[in-house]
């Protein structure tokens, strides 16, 4: 199942996350909405928080198992 | 006829606002476009929108320039501001109409829709 791929990648790499979530939008297995709540994202740019999120998936981003992606990220003090 | 990248770049630098999109503001492809889209109307920001379909050496070169891998990408001035969930969430908090007002002066309101097209 492509969610998990992408649930273990961001766990991987967000270790420290209080939340992470991955949401199968469409049922076809490649439209994902991903949420991931994490400290490391205080007071980062919009813009940055988003970028370390697409760096976490860069792989499946690039062989095509993620065709769409949304992102939801939330830094927690 | 300039390299590609040069073409992009060049949008990028000139363009006040540039959405590098799937399809164009009169027949849009995707519904992440069409959000970030929307969100650009809702100010009447000037929008100059550039199609990635026709050719994916497009999309390849521009997320080469932009380290950013999805489409769309919006940018203001020259600057990266982000994709449509990020452009969504900084028209809802009212950033993206400071931004735009920061860097584009009167012009934020323009309201005028252009299409530029970039081709190998």
């Amino acid at each position: 199942m492509a969610n998990e791929l992408l649930e273990a990648r961001l766990h991987a790499s967000f270790p420290e996350a209080a939340e992470i979530t991955v949401l199968d939008r469409t049922g076809g297995g490649d439209h994902f909405h991903v949420t991931v709540v994490s400290t490391r994202f205080g007071g980062l740019p919009l813009l940055e928080q988003h970028r370390l999120v697409n760096e976490s998936l860069a792989g499946l981003l690039r062989d095509g198992t993620i065709h769409e992606l949304r992102i939801t990220t939330k830094g927690t003090a | 006829m300039s390299e590609l990248r040069d073409q992009i770049q060049a949008v990028i630098e000139s363009a006040p606002v540039a959405v590098f999109m799937k399809g164009t503001p009169q027949a849009v492809m995707c519904g992440n476009s069409d959000r970030a889209l929307r969100a650009l109307y809702a100010l009447g920001a000037p929008v100059t929108a550039v199609d990635v379909l026709p050719d994916p050496a497009i999309r390849q070169e521009l997320s080469a320039l932009s380290g950013w891998p999805t489409i769309p990408q919006v940018f203001v001035k020259g600057e990266l501001i982000g994709g449509a969930d990020i452009v969504e969430e900084l028209h809802a908090s009212g950033e993206l109409e400071r931004k735009l007002e920061a860097a584009l002066g009167e012009a934020a309101h323009a309201g005028t829709v252009e299409v530029a097209v970039v081709a190998a």
